[in-house]
C-alpha cells in the first residue's frame, strides 16, 4: 500500500476559499456575509441566495453552534479511514445560520446528541492547511 | 388545455439486470431502446425523439452519451434530443417533457432512456462502485468535506433517518418493514435481483453502512438499461401494447439548503410536485391504487409517503409497520421490489414497474385494481422531485 492511499485527502485552498483557510491557520472561523442583507454563508458562494447581491465580505463567525444532526460511518470507502470506523459525520448549525458538514473531536460517538452545544476546534493538517472541526462546548 | 390523457407510454424495454457483465452503459441503453421499439412494434426510423440519462459508470462523458447513442443507432430523423440530469427525478421529468412535445406536434415517438454499468466482474464490492472513495480531492472547501469523510449518498439518508427518529421516534424496525414488504414483492418478480425472503430481524442483523442505516435499508447496484417510448394517446391506441396513459405530471426542485431551514433532512419537495400532478390528473391520494415510490433507501419511501399525504408528517413509521405496502396490503407499493430488492435504475425503476402494472402485465405480482398508478422520482439528497400519474384508462 502506498502512502498516497493511506493518508486522508488534504484540502487544497483555492483563490475563492483562501480567506477561509487563512483564517483557520490563525484560529478564526471565517465565513462570507452579505453586505446588503446581512445573511451569513458557508461554503463559498458568488451571490447571496437571499437577495442576489454579489457583495459578500469575509467576516469572523462566532464558532458556536449546536449539533443539528449526525450519523456514524461504518463503511470504509477509503483505506485512510480503515482504523477509524465508525467515525462521526456531524452537521453543525452555527449561531449565524449556516450549517457545516464536519466531525466532532474530543467526543465519544455514544456521547453525541442532537442539540448539544459545540464550539469550533482547529486541527492542523500540514504547515499550509488547518481545518475547523467542532468539539463539545465548554461550560460557560 | 389539460394534458390529462393526451400522451401515453407505448413501449417499454428492460434489459437483463444486475450482475450482467461485458457491456457498457451505452450498450445497455441502446439495447433497452431496441427492446422498447420492439415492444411497441415500431421500426427505429419512426423514433424522432431521444432523451438520455446515464449513471455514474460513464464518468465525465455523460453529455456525450446522447450523441453516441444517436449515432450508434443511426437515428437521423430526431426532432427532440437532449441529455438530462435531475438525478433520481430524471425519469419522470423526461416523460413529462416528452409528453408535452408529442402533444404539441414537436415529435411523435420519444425514447426516454437510463442505463448504467457500475458493476465489474471482480472482487470490488457493489458499495465501492459508488461513493467516490477514489475520486480526486476537489479544490477549496469541498475538499474539506472529503477530508471529513463524507462519502456517497448513504450519509445523507442516514442523516434523514437520524433526524426523523429524533423528531418523531421512528424506529429502525419500522423502516425494516418497508424492506420486508418490498422483498415480498421482489420474490414475485423474475427480474428482481434479490429474491430470498427476509424478516425485520434480518434487517436488524444486517451490518450498519452509515448508522442508523443498515445494509438492508439501501438500494442495490445494477448493470442494465431501461427505456420507455412516449407518444400521443391516439398513436398509442394504434399500437399493440395496452397504453399507459399519462394523467398527471409535476415537478419540484428545492436545490441545496446551506443554512438551517424547516424540514431539513425530513422533508422532500414531493408535496409540491404531487399537487401539480394530482390536480392535472384529477385524483387524490385516496384514489391511488398502486404506488411506485422512489426508494434509494427505506427512509426515502417513508418520507415520500408523508409528503404525499398518505399519512401525516412523522406518522410514516406507524403507517408502514403493519406491512400495508406489501402483497395483499392496502397500499401496494414498489411492486417489483423497487430499487431495494428489484433493480437500481434510478427513476426508471419505479417508472418501468408502473408501466407494467398499468398495463396489467405484472403476472404473479399484478395488482388487481390498477387504474391509478403513482410514480415518484427523488433526486440527490431530496433536492429534486418529479411525479407521474399513469392509468390504463384514457381518462
Amino acid at each position: 500500500m502506498t502512502t498516497q492511499h493511506t493518508q486522508k485527502p488534504i484540502p487544497v485552498p483555492d483563490e475563492a476559499s483562501a480567506p477561509f483557510f487563512d483564517g483557520a491557520k490563525h484560529g478564526k472561523l471565517m465565513m462570507q456575509r452579505c453586505k446588503d442583507c446581512g445573511a451569513w454563508h458557508h461554503p463559498v458562494r458568488i451571490y447571496c441566495d437571499d437577495c442576489l447581491s454579489p457583495h459578500l465580505a469575509w467576516q469572523q463567525a462566532s464558532g458556536k453552534g449546536e449539533v443539528y444532526n449526525f450519523a456514524l460511518m461504518h463503511y470504509v470507502y477509503h483505506p485512510a479511514w480503515a482504523n477509524e470506523v465508525p467515525y462521526n459525520l456531524t452537521v453543525v448549525k452555527l449561531e449565524e445560520g449556516p450549517v457545516m458538514e464536519t466531525n466532532l473531536v474530543d467526543c465519544k460517538n455514544s456521547d453525541i446528541k442532537i442539540g448539544m452545544p459545540v464550539e469550533v476546534a482547529f486541527v492542523k493538517l500540514s504547515d499550509d492547511v488547518t481545518v475547523p472541526k467542532f468539539r463539545p462546548a465548554k461550560k460557560r | 388545455m389539460t394534458m390529462k390523457g393526451k400522451a401515453a407510454i407505448c413501449g417499454l424495454g428492460i434489459t437483463a439486470m444486475g450482475k450482467v457483465y461485458g457491456k457498457s452503459a451505452t450498450q445497455f441503453a441502446i439495447e433497452s431502446i431496441d427492446l422498447a421499439l420492439k415492444d411497441a412494434g415500431l421500426p427505429k426510423d419512426e423514433l424522432d425523439g431521444l432523451l438520455v440519462y446515464m449513471g455514474n459508470s460513464t464518468g465525465g462523458s455523460n453529455d456525450y452519451s446522447s450523441v453516441f447513442i444517436q449515432n450508434q443507432m443511426g437515428l437521423r430523423g430526431l426532432r427532440l434530443f437532449s441529455y438530462m440530469d435531475g438525478m433520481g427525478s430524471t425519469a419522470s421529468s423526461m416523460v413529462q417533457y416528452a409528453a408535452l412535445a408529442v402533444a404539441n406536434g414537436m415529435a411523435n415517438y420519444v425514447a426516454c432512456v437510463f442505463a448504467d454499468a457500475p458493476l465489474r466482474d471482480s472482487k470490488v464490492s457493489a458499495g465501492a462502485s459508488f461513493g467516490g472513495g477514489k475520486r480526486p480531492t476537489p479544490p477549496g472547501i469541498l475538499g474539506m468535506k472529503l477530508h471529513n469523510g463524507y462519502f456517497g449518498a448513504n450519509t445523507w439518508y442516514a442523516l434523514a433517518m437520524q433526524r426523523h427518529a429524533h423528531l418523531y421516534g421512528t424506529t429502525s424496525q419500522q423502516l425494516g418493514a418497508i424492506a420486508v414488504s418490498q422483498r415480498q414483492w421482489a420474490m414475485k418478480n423474475p427480474m428482481a435481483q434479490m429474491r430470498s425472503p427476509i424478516t425485520v430481524a434480518d434487517h436488524q442483523a444486517s451490518r450498519f453502512v452509515v448508522e442508523p442505516l443498515h445494509l438492508l435499508d439501501c438500494c442495490l447496484v445494477s448493470n442494465g438499461g431501461v427505456a420507455v417510448i412516449v407518444t400521443t394517446a391516439e398513436r398509442a391506441r394504434a399500437l399493440r401494447p395496452p397504453p399507459a396513459y399519462i394523467w398527471g405530471m409535476g415537478q419540484a426542485h428545492r436545490g441545496d439548503n446551506t443554512r438551517a431551514m424547516p424540514g431539513d433532512f425530513i422533508e422532500s419537495p414531493g408535496a409540491r410536485s404531487k399537487d401539480t400532478a394530482f390536480r392535472m390528473a384529477g385524483v387524490t391520494v385516496e384514489d391511488v391504487d398502486v404506488a411506485q415510490i422512489y426508494d434509494c433507501y427505506t427512509i426515502t419511501v417513508l418520507i415520500a409517503l408523508e409528503d404525499y399525504g398518505f399519512c401525516g408528517k412523522g406518522e410514516g413509521g406507524a403507517f408502514v409497520a403493519d406491512g400495508k405496502l406489501g402483497p395483499g396490503g392496502s397500499l401496494p407499493t414498489n411492486t417489483g421490489g423497487g430499487e431495494l430488492s428489484g433493480y437500481y435504475m434510478r427513476g426508471h425503476t419505479p417508472l418501468s414497474e408502473a408501466v407494467i402494472q398499468a398495463r396489467g402485465q405484472g403476472g404473479e405480482r399484478q395488482v388487481k385494481d390498477h387504474n391509478v398508478v403513482l410514480v415518484t422520482g427523488n433526486g440527490g439528497w431530496m433536492q429534486h422531485h418529479a411525479t407521474l400519474v399513469l392509468s390504463p384508462l384514457a381518462k
